[in-house]
């Protein structure tokens, strides 16, 4: 019997687990995508000629902590795009387990926050499972060649950005721009879960 | 003048919020070293159930009911529902909890946003989303990154029990 439940937990482990399985990890070559922006265009990667990396970030509209990220957000993009370094925003969730996060939301919110930066639309779901995304906000800093550089939260203080005295997206991006080693390769954040289409 | 009554306004809402958290005093805000404390203390005789959750999190909110349900049907085993609301919003997640049917004794809020610090602490499994659940039964940890059905949590009980 106590095999049978020791066997049946591990089981139940395995089910809850299953689905982070096939994310990338720092070191892997992230694949490309063509989604649609909120302008209706679509986009991809290689679309950007001169890119020396991207900043690929994981997020919707109806998360408290994505939206406490939207300014951080836009400063990113406005400090790095011009160096090379752009910010391509995915929403990740579906939009009827999450009505808030359907396309023409996103291009109201794009539109209210004025995103100088593209908000696509993963509708298939497929590039956040490709990519192993879990939650909202989630970032993955990719190289000129799409290797992934470094994956997780944008800083340490999801309250406040003049409080946050470690800046992983940051520093993930000056050692790309500088072909230095990212000093903290992978760190994690509270957020809210992807929302799967059933 | 505008400054004055703002120092006004701000010293009365401060004093406002404090009240309402004093005549309460249900919900515990608690650091790092606190949760550790309450993930190490291991009783064998039974297990205990934390539960990571928020009032913005909509999953975390449906399966609340099966927790307090659990709690009912399980006396020995020891509830923890662990907010990670920001700290300015505790009564707000203490008067929804208290709504919910919480059992007070087992409610805290974990007041840290560096959860980088902390996250592993809890599971190396824990990518930071939540809702998200920790077992513990016999010093060993059982985690589980799911949003629980009805009767789920129940029967995992009784397995880890056994």
């Amino acid at each position: 019997m106590k095999k049978l439940i020791g066997l049946s937990l591990v089981l139940i482990a395995i089910l809850a687990f299953s689905f982070k399985k096939g994310g990338y990890e720092v070191g892997d070559i992230a694949m490309d995508f063509s989604l649609k922006n909120i302008d209706g265009e679509k986009v991809s990667l290689d679309s950007y000629e001169d890119a020396k990396g991207f900043m690929i970030i994981f997020t919707c509209n109806s998360c408290p902590y994505s939206v406490a990220y939207e300014d951080r957000i836009i400063a990113l993009h406005e400090k790095y795009a011009a160096k090379g370094v752009p910010v391509i925003a995915i929403n990740p969730n579906d939009d009827v387990k999450s009505p808030e996060d359907s396309f023409a939301k996103m291009i109201e919110r794009a539109e209210e926050k004025g995103f100088p930066f593209p908000f696509v639309y993963d509708e298939t779901q497929e590039i956040t499972k490709a990519y192993g995304a879990t939650n909202t906000p989630h970032v993955y800093v990719l190289n000129a060649e799409r290797k992934v550089k470094y994956i997780g939260a944008i800083d340490n203080n999801t309250k406040s950005a003049e409080n946050a005295d470690k800046k992983y997206v940051e520093d993930a991006v000056d050692a790309v721009l500088n072909e230095k080693e990212v000093p903290e390769k992978k760190t994690k954040a509270i957020g809210c879960t992807i929302k799967w289409a059933s | 003048m505008l400054k004055k009554i703002l120092t006004v306004f701000l010293f009365v809402s401060s004093f406002v919020s404090i009240e309402i958290l004093a005549q309460g005093g249900e919900l515990k805000i608690i650091k790092v070293p606190e949760l550790e404390r309450i993930m190490q203390e291991s009783d064998t005789e039974s297990l205990k159930v934390i539960n990571f959750w928020a009032t913005w999190c909509k999953p975390c909110i449906k399966e609340l009911p099966y927790f307090v349900n659990a709690e009912e049907k399980f006396p020995k085993v020891d509830f923890i529902y662990m907010s990670i609301d920001f700290s300015e919003n505790a009564s707000k997640a203490e008067k929804f909890a208290l709504k919910k049917g919480i059992n007070p004794d087992g409610l805290y809020l974990i007041d840290d946003v560096d959860y980088n610090s902390w996250i592993d602490k809890v599971s190396p499994e824990w990518s930071g989303a939540i809702p998200a659940t920790l077992i513990i039964k016999d010093g060993n940890k059982y985690f589980y990154e799911k949003e629980f059905h009805e009767g789920e949590l129940e029967e995992l009980i009784l397995q880890t029990l056994n």
